[in-house]
């Protein structure tokens, strides 16, 4: 997938509180949660953010609460991706179930300024900002695959089909 | 090379010998829990996926602690998505308001969950049941769904922090003062995609439910999950509640921990995190003064009966200060109960207090207490990030229930040591 937007630029452990605060938890709908995306941090973000534009943030994006609200907001918000120097371990695997995309590349955080222009590879896993590319840190075959298969939901109903098979039995 | 306790939890339950930190597995679960604000959505993915069928109900429990009693219809709605579940699948282990209580308070209490389980929730303070000795974490309703379905997760294997803490507790200070303490000296990422082991005579001389505090909050750190091991203190608790076989894991001598990091307990006083970050610790003297408008006493992590009289024994024949609030939600009705029995709730309202129904309350800032622009809270709870609990520019302290309700006397931030 190839992805071009803004960035917005936020620091760290931005909290799932501030990304969708808990008076919203009641629906899961998209079209609901999309208008109070990032309002805690940023009121205005919803109103802002343009269909493509990236969110950078630094450490443990996404962290507290495992409410799943937080990447569908994101996600229905029209931002196309989100680039962190890390994520949060919840918010990682709800964003991979619901397929926001999700990339983990510190240097182009620390490169990205808000109003940046910014590109993003996907598949071949390539941030580029203001024209400068950076390399994100690959995922684990498997988790690339959930994303392959578009959501966990369709994995599980493969795994269903050949129940035995173990994801990994290596270190 | 040994394991940690919760790489042998989480190799017994993915069929293997041997585990290490990094490694991908699937794990079989025990228990799967989902409440009113995560269950709809998880049991709509299984419906829109035609994967109702594969739920074991035995593994599933259902709590509706969010927003119960309902404030609107939209909460109405899910607490009877909740319900049609329950029915559809014949759940026994479905807890509607006010035969519950909060999820993670409730679990350990009826038995639901024992030591050696493997055990996850849609909701991140699932991680509290790791005190009991098991293994147990949070996520988000696509993957309870998934659990649902599979009756296994996929899990990276976490690596384990060792956290030891020496000598004894002073007055009025908790494990709520041992786990802020932890957090403020490691951050709020100090242990993502970790697992947190606790260990030491500290430990060993609390009393489940303050352990239950501790492994609460390790979510705080961001952490995967929190364990300690299982003792008298963790038997005797689980006796006459887990009527089944449970296993009781323990961390090699030759585990391979990643870090360590020992703690002398005997000076902590009682901390509160100040505004807007569980790891923003002080002494509580730092802050005495802070003029406060509204107390809570409550939730997953202070809600406990032992939470309830450690505030009743500040309060006995005190009044609330004039202008303040204070709101005590007991975590499950069984508490409530016990607490009426024992004259705790009279204390709390022959103070001024206002005591609620057994829910979350205003922890998530959904209802039953809500903070409005610029106002001051001192919560028992675990997180006070901005917005949490209601207004962006309300400020929540947060500390134990002693801290809490030496304060709601005075009307400010007061040390319990000085009431």
């Amino acid at each position: 997938m190839q992805l071009a937007g803004k960035a917005y630029k936020f620091g760290d452990n931005v909290d799932t509180d501030v990304i969708i605060p808990g008076k919203y938890l009641v629906t899961t709908d998209p079209a609901r949660l999309a208008p109070h995306c990032m309002e805690g941090i940023d009121p205005e973000f919803a109103k802002k953010v343009q269909k493509g534009d990236m969110i950078f943030a630094g450490e443990n994006f996404g962290c507290g609460s495992s409410r799943e609200h937080a990447p569908i907001a994101i996600k229905a918000s029209g931002a196309s991706c989100v680039v962190a120097k890390n994520f949060a371990r919840i918010f990682f695997r709800n964003a991979i179930n619901i397929g926001l995309p999700i990339l983990v590349c510190p240097e182009a955080v620390d490169y990205a300024k808000s109003g940046s222009s910014a590109k993003v590879d996907t598949e071949r896993g390539i941030v580029d900002v203001d024209g400068k590319s950076f390399e994100a840190d690959p995922f684990p075959e498997f988790i690339t695959s959930i994303i392959q298969k578009g959501g966990l939901m369709e994995y599980v109903k493969e795994r269903l089909k050949q129940k035995q098979v173990p994801v990994s039995s290596s270190a | 090379m040994g394991m940690t306790m919760t790489e042998k939890i989480i190799a017994s339950h993915a069929g293997l010998e041997e585990v290490k930190p990094g490694q991908l597995v699937n794990a079989k679960v025990d228990v799967i829990m989902a409440h009113d604000i995560t269950g709809p959505p998880a049991f709509k993915a299984l419906k829109n996926n035609g994967l109702v069928d594969y739920v074991d109900s035995k593994k599933v429990v259902l709590v509706l602690d969010h927003i119960v009693p309902p404030k609107d219809i939209d909460s109405a709605m899910n607490c009877m998505a909740v319900r049609q579940f329950a029915g559809e699948k014949n759940i026994e282990h479905f807890y509607d308001v006010g035969q519950g209580g909060i999820a993670h308070n409730v679990l350990p209490q009826e038995g639901l969950v024992a030591p050696g389980d493997l055990a996850v929730g849609g909701d991140s303070h699932t991680c509290t049941y790791g005190a009991l000795g098991c293994f147990a974490t949070g996520m988000g309703h696509t993957d309870i769904a998934a659990a649902m379905a599979l009756g296994e997760v996929w899990l990276r294997v976490p690596e384990t922090l060792k956290f030891v803490y020496n000598g004894k507790l002073g007055k009025y200070v908790t494990g709520k003062d041992l786990i802020l303490q932890t957090i403020g000296k490691i951050t709020v990422n100090g242990a993502n995609y970790k697992a947190m082991e606790f260990v030491g005579y500290a430990i060993r001389s609390l009393p489940m439910e303050q352990r239950f505090t501790m492994t609460n909050m390790v979510i705080e750190a961001s952490g995967k999950n929190g364990v300690m091991p299982v003792d008298d203190v963790t038997k005797d608790y689980v006796k006459g509640r887990v009527d089944r076989e449970y296993k009781i894991y323990k961390s090699d001598e030759d585990a391979k921990f990643e870090k360590t990091y020992e703690f002398d307990i005997d000076n902590i006083p009682p901390l509160v995190a100040k505004p807007y970050s569980p790891d923003n610790i002080a002494p509580v003297d730092e802050v005495k003064g802070v003029k406060v408008d509204q107390v809570f006493i409550g939730s997953c992590t202070n809600g406990w009966l032992g939470d309830l009289r450690q505030a009743a024994e500040i309060m006995k024949g005190e009044k609330i200060a004039k202008g303040i609030r204070l709101i005590v939600i007991p975590a499950t009705m069984a508490i409530y109960r016990q607490a009426l029995k024992e004259g705790l709730i009279d204390v709390f309202i022959d103070a001024g207090g206002v005591v609620s129904p057994s829910t979350c309350g205003p922890c998530p800032g959904l209802h039953q207490g809500v903070m409005g622009p610029g106002e001051v809270g001192l919560f028992t709870t675990n997180r006070n990030f901005r917005g949490r609990t209601g207004h962006p520019e309300a400020k929540i302290y947060l500390s134990n229930p002693y801290v809490a309700a030496a304060t709601a006397i005075t009307g400010e931030i007061t040390d319990p040591r000085e009431v």
